[in-house]
C-alpha cells in the first residue's frame, strides 16, 4: 500500500513509542492528542514557561519522562502532530477531530487508539463537595500547577497511585494527614509474589511506604470509606471504619481519592471493537491480540486505554502494536525485536496481576452506598434512582438502568460513575458484575459545541 | 483577570480551575441544584468544571491556561436564555 | 420459576410500544397474551426516537388514532402506574417562507374537521410566546394540546403494566418462524414454541420478513433517527418545536426537558441494518443539524451537545404504516411501519388492535393503513 494513512490516538508514552517506530520504518503518521503538549497525563509537561526539572517534577520516574520526551520532540516533522484535538467520534474508517470548535473527519487506512486511562472511582458520600478531587487531580495539581488540593489532604482508595501521590505531597512539604488504604496488608502480601517480575518497581513502592511512615504520615488499612465531610463550601473532614470495625473521623481540607485506573475505552468502543471482561481488573476491556490488534482489522490498541499495565508497559505496547501494524501494512519486522517486547509485555502483565491481587477494586462498597449517595456526579443520580430502576422497573442489565434513571447519561458520559454503576446494578439483580453488561460509549467522547464549524471553517 | 466580575492576581501558567480554586473556592454549580462543584480530574475527563466567559463562551476549567483579560463567570452570563415570562 | 405460558389467546410479536400497549389493552379485555421481544422492550424504534407527542402535521386520516391515542397519553400514569414524562406543553412548528402559510393554513383548517385546534400565530406573535425563536421565522403553526414524553420509559411501562395484569412478556427471545398450524399459529423460538389462534406482528422494521412469508410483501426499508442531546440549559424551550418545510434538509424538531436537557433530531436519516443490534449515529451529520437547529434557537450556540444515538425504524415506501387484519389469513393481525412517527399513535394503536382483536372491528377508522393496498390479500379470509 503507498503512504497508508495512519492515526495515532494519544501522545503518552504509547502514542509516542509507536510513531517513533512507524517513522523509522519510513511512515509518516497523524498523532492526535488532547494535551497542548506531549507526554500524556503520566508524563504530562507543565506549561512552556514553568521551570521546575524533571526530577522535581517527576521524581523517581524522570529519566523515562526525559527519554520519552525527548523521542517525541525528535520526530519533529516527520510526524503530523495535532495537539489540543480531540477524537470525538470514530465512524466508517474515519475519526472525527475537533481543535477549538472546528472539526473534521480524517480518513485513515490504520488507527492506533492510545488514550490512557483516567482514575476509577467508586463514590462516597459527600464526593461532590470542593475539595474532593480524584488521586490523579492531587497529582496534576502538584506537578502541573506546583500547588497542593488543600492544606491538610487525607488520600483514600488503593493502589500504587495512592501511595505514589501521598509520598509527592510529603516531599513537596504537604504532608498528608493520612492514607487510608481499602485493602489490608494480607492482600497486599498476595500480590508480592507477582509484583516480583518488577523487582525494580517493587523496591520502588517497598521505598515509599518507608518514607511515608518515616515522614510521620498515618497508612490505615483495611479502612471502609464512609463519607467526605463538609458542607456547601468544601471539605472539612472524612468518616471511615477502620480495620477494627470502628467508626472514626479525621479532619482534613481536601480528599485525594481512587482505586487504580479506569480504561480509556470509548474510542475503541466507537471503533467497533469487541470488549471482554477481565476478572483480574474487574473490568470491560477491548480485546487485543498479544501485539495490540483489536477485533477490527485495520484498529490497534496500546497503554492504559487498552490494558491496565503502566506507564512502562504502555511504552512497550506502543511499540508493540506500531509493529503489528507495519507487518499487517506489509513490512517485515524482527522477529527477536518483536519476541523481546513481547516477554516484556509477559513481565508487565505479571506484575499488573499482582498489583490488582494487592490492592482489589473494592467493589462489594458499592452494595453498601447508602441510596441518597450521588453516584453519577453529571446528572446528579443517586445509588437509590439507580437501585430502583432495578428493583422497580426492572432493568436487567446496566444500559437498561441507565436508560430508567439517566445514570452515566452526562457530560462524562459514565467515565467516573460507569464502573460503580456496574457493581450497583449488579448487587440490585443479586448478579455478578460481568451479567449486569458494560456501559456502552456513544458519541461524542466529550461535549461537542453546537457552534461547531467544519473543516471549511463554515458552522 | 476577573472571576464573577472582580479582579484577582494569577500567575502565568495557571489553569482557570487553579485560579478559581485560589480565589472563588469552586468552579460551578451543579444543574440539579446538590452544590457547589469545583472539578474532579482535572484531566479533562470528568466534565465538572465548565464555567462561562462574559461573552457567553464556555470552557473547561482544568483544561483552559489564563490570558490576560480573561472574564470567567461561575453562573452564565445574564440574558443568554431568552426565558418566556 | 414458573414454566413459562405456551398458549394464549394472543402472540405478539415484537415488544415495542405497540406490541407492549396492544398486550395491556388486550389484558383489559380479558385476553390472554405473550409478548416476544428479540431484545429488551422498546429498545429499537421505540426507545430511541425524539418523544414527540404530537398530532400537527400527520397525515390527516391518521388523525382520528392520533385523537385517540392523546386521549391515553392523558391518562397514560394513571393506566400503567408509571410517570413517563409526559408533557401536554403544546406543538408549534416555524415557518422559514411565506409560501408555507397556505399550506398550514390549509392544514388548519382541514384538521379543524377532525378536532384538532390549531393557531396561525404571526411574525409578532411567535416572538412573544416563544422568545427563543430565530429571527429567520416568520410565522408559526401552533397546536396548544400536543407535547412531549420519554420514549426510553414509555414501552417498558407498558410491558410492566401488561405483565402486572398477567400478559407474559418474553424478552431476549428471537422469533424464528411464524407459521399457520391448523387453526393454530406456531410461532417457534430459540427458547421453545408458542401456540395461539390469533398471532399480531409487530416487529417494526423486521415484520417485512414475516409478512412475506404469509405472502405478503410489503416495501419497507430500515432507517435510523439520528438524535442528539445538550448538556442541561436554563428551561427555556417549552413547547416542542418543528419546521413546516417542503425541504427536507430543513427538517429539524427539538425538545427540552425541564431537568434542561435539549434533545433534536431530523435533517437526515442514517443507515440501518436489520443484522444490527444498534444504529449508529452518523457523526458526518451534525454539522447539517447545528445549523438547522441554531435557525430554531439560536441561543443554543452557547450549548454542547454531550451524547448522541440511533436506533432502527421501519419506514414504508408511502409513510403510511401497515395496520388491521392480514385479510388473508385468518387470525394474523399487522400493526408496523410506523415510519419514524409512531411514537404518539402506539398507546392508540394498542387500543385499536385490541379491540379489533377481541370483537372484529374498530371504532376508529384504520381502512387507510390496510395491507392489501400493496396488492393481493383480502379475498382468502374474513377480517377479524
Amino acid at each position: 500500500m503507498a503512504d497508508p494513512r495512519i492515526i495515532i490516538v494519544g501522545a503518552g508514552p504509547a502514542g509516542t513509542r509507536a510513531a517513533e517506530v512507524l517513522v523509522a520504518a519510513g511512515l509518516r503518521p497523524t498523532v492526535v492528542d488532547e494535551g497542548s503538549r506531549s507526554g500524556g497525563q503520566i508524563y504530562r509537561r507543565p506549561p512552556p514557561n514553568f521551570t521546575r526539572s524533571h526530577d522535581a517534577l517527576y521524581g523517581t520516574e524522570a529519566a523515562k519522562a526525559r527519554a520519552v520526551h525527548a523521542a517525541f520532540d525528535a520526530l519533529g516533522d516527520r510526524i503530523t502532530y495535532r495537539p489540543e484535538t480531540l477524537a470525538w467520534a470514530i465512524k466508517d474508517d474515519r475519526l472525527h477531530a475537533l481543535k477549538g470548535s472546528r472539526s473534521e473527519a480524517l480518513a485513515y487506512d490504520a488507527l492506533l487508539l492510545a488514550p490512557g486511562a483516567t482514575d476509577r472511582v467508586m463514590p462516597l458520600p459527600g464526593w461532590t463537595r470542593p475539595g474532593c478531587y480524584s488521586l490523579g487531580a492531587a497529582q496534576i495539581a502538584l506537578k502541573a500547577q506546583g500547588c497542593a488540593i488543600g492544606e491538610r489532604v487525607v488520600f483514600l482508595g488503593t493502589g500504587p497511585l495512592l501511595y505514589l501521590v501521598a509520598y509527592q505531597y510529603m516531599r513537596a512539604g504537604h504532608a498528608p494527614a493520612a492514607v487510608l488504604d481499602t485493602s489490608s496488608y494480607g492482600q497486599q502480601l498476595s500480590g508480592l509474589a507477582l509484583m516480583a517480575a518488577r523487582p525494580g518497581q517493587l523496591l520502588k513502592g517497598v521505598r515509599l511506604l518507608r518514607a511515608l511512615r518515616r515522614g510521620g504520615v498515618p497508612v490505615l488499612r483495611n479502612v471502609e470509606p464512609l463519607e467526605v465531610l463538609g458542607d456547601a463550601h468544601g471539605v472539612d473532614g472524612v468518616r471511615f471504619r477502620d480495620a477494627d470495625g470502628s467508626e472514626r473521623r479525621l479532619a482534613c481540607t481536601a480528599v485525594g481519592m481512587g482505586y487504580h485506573l479506569r480504561a480509556e475505552s470509548q474510542l475503541a468502543d466507537l471503533a467497533g471493537c469487541e470488549f471482554r471482561f477481565d476478572p483480574a481488573v474487574q473490568q470491560w476491556l477491548p480485546q487485543t491480540d498479544a501485539m495490540g490488534r483489536s477485533s477490527r482489522a485495520n484498529v490497534y490498541l496500546a497503554g492504559d486505554g487498552a490494558r491496565l499495565l503502566g506507564a512502562d508497559a504502555a511504552e512497550t505496547a506502543g511499540r508493540l502494536a506500531a509493529c503489528a501494524m507495519l507487518a499487517d501494512l506489509g513490512h517485515r519486522q524482527d522477529a527477536r525485536t518483536v519476541a523481546r517486547l513481547q516477554r516484556a509485555m509477559k513481565r508487565h502483565a505479571r506484575f499488573a496481576e499482582g498489583v490488582a491481587r494487592a490492592f482489589p477494586w473494592p467493589h462489594a462498597l458499592a452494595a453498601e452506598l447508602p441510596d441518597a449517595t450521588l453516584v453519577c456526579r453529571c446528572e446528579a443520580i443517586t445509588a437509590g434512582e439507580l437501585r430502583a430502576s432495578v428493583t422497580a422497573l426492572g432493568a436487567p442489565e446496566v444500559n437498561r438502568a441507565k436508560a430508567f434513571s439517566r445514570v452515566g447519561m452526562g457530560r462524562c458520559q459514565g467515565r467516573f460513575c460507569g464502573l460503580a454503576s456496574q457493581e450497583i446494578v449488579a448487587a440490585a439483580c443479586k448478579g455478578r458484575v460481568e451479567a449486569a453488561g458494560r456501559l456502552r460509549g456513544q458519541a461524542p467522547v466529550k461535549p461537542l459545541p453546537i457552534a461547531l464549524l467544519g473543516e471549511d471553517g463554515r458552522g | 483577570m476577573t472571576i464573577d466580575g472582580a479582579c484577582v492576581e494569577v500567575l502565568e501558567g495557571d489553569t482557570v480551575l487553579t485560579a478559581l480554586m485560589m480565589h472563588r473556592g469552586f468552579a460551578g454549580h451543579s444543574p440539579f441544584g446538590d452544590g457547589r462543584r469545583a472539578g474532579f480530574c482535572m484531566m479533562g475527563a470528568c466534565q465538572d468544571c465548565w464555567v462561562w466567559t462574559g461573552e457567553g463562551d464556555r470552557l473547561r476549567a482544568c483544561s483552559s491556561p489564563i490570558q490576560d483579560g480573561m472574564d470567567i463567570r461561575t453562573e452564565a452570563p445574564k440574558g443568554l436564555w431568552p426565558i418566556p415570562g | 420459576m414458573a414454566e413459562p405460558r405456551r398458549r394464549a389467546d394472543v402472540v405478539i410479536v415484537g415488544g415495542g410500544i405497540v406490541g407492549c400497549s396492544t398486550a395491556f389493552f388486550l389484558r383489559q379485555r380479558g385476553l390472554s397474551v405473550v409478548v416476544l421481544e428479540r431484545w429488551l422492550v422498546g429498545q429499537q424504534a421505540s426507545g430511541t426516537n425524539f418523544g414527540n407527542v404530537r398530532r400537527q402535521g400527520r397525515y390527516l386520516p391518521q388523525l382520528p388514532l392520533a385523537n385517540r391515542s392523546r386521549e391515553i397519553w392523558g391518562r397514560i400514569r394513571e393506566l400503567t402506574g408509571s410517570d413517563v414524562e409526559f408533557m401536554p406543553v403544546g406543538h408549534v412548528r416555524f415557518l422559514w417562507s411565506e409560501e408555507q402559510i397556505d399550506v398550514v393554513e390549509a392544514y388548519r383548517r382541514e384538521a379543524a374537521t377532525y378536532g384538532l385546534e390549531l393557531h396561525i400565530l404571526g411574525r409578532n406573535a411567535i416572538r412573544e410566546k416563544f422568545p427563543f425563536v430565530g429571527p429567520e421565522a416568520i410565522a408559526g403553526s401552533w397546536s396548544p394540546h400536543d407535547g412531549h414524553a420519554n420514549p426510553r420509559l414509555v414501552s417498558p411501562a407498558f410491558a410492566r403494566a401488561a405483565r402486572r395484569d398477567g400478559a407474559e412478556i418474553v424478552e431476549n427471545c428471537d422469533v424464528l418462524a411464524v407459521e399457520k398450524v391448523g387453526e393454530d399459529f406456531l410461532v417457534s423460538t430459540a427458547q421453545g414454541d408458542y401456540r395461539a389462534p390469533v398471532v399480531m406482528i409487530a416487529a417494526g422494521a423486521w415484520a417485512a420478513g414475516l409478512s412475506a412469508a404469509f405472502g405478503q410483501p410489503v416495501p419497507l426499508k430500515a432507517g435510523g433517527p439520528q438524535m442528539g442531546v445538550t448538556e442541561p440549559l436554563p428551561y427555556f424551550v417549552h413547547p416542542v418545536v418543528g419546521v413546516a418545510t417542503a425541504t427536507a434538509e430543513e427538517v429539524i424538531y427539538l425538545r427540552q426537558i425541564p431537568r434542561g436537557n435539549v434533545i433534536f433530531g431530523g435533517v437526515r436519516r442514517g443507515p440501518a441494518s436489520l443484522g444490527a443490534e444498534r444504529a449508529k449515529y452518523d457523526p458526518d451529520g451534525v454539522f447539517a443539524q447545528f445549523r438547522q437547529v441554531l435557525r430554531l434557537a439560536p441561543s443554543l450556540s452557547h450549548a454542547r451537545l454531550i451524547r448522541t444515538w440511533s436506533g432502527v425504524e421501519g419506514y414504508m415506501d408511502d409513510n403510511i404504516p401497515v395496520m388491521g387484519a392480514s385479510g388473508k389469513v385468518a387470525g394474523l393481525y399487522y400493526a408496523f411501519g410506523f415510519s419514524g412517527h409512531g411514537f404518539q399513535t402506539g398507546p392508540g394503536v394498542g387500543d385499536v388492535m385490541a379491540e379489533l382483536i377481541a370483537t372484529g372491528r374498530t371504532t376508529t377508522p384504520i381502512d387507510d393503513f390496510h395491507i392489501r393496498r400493496f396488492g393481493e390479500g383480502g379475498d382468502a379470509g374474513s377480517p377479524g
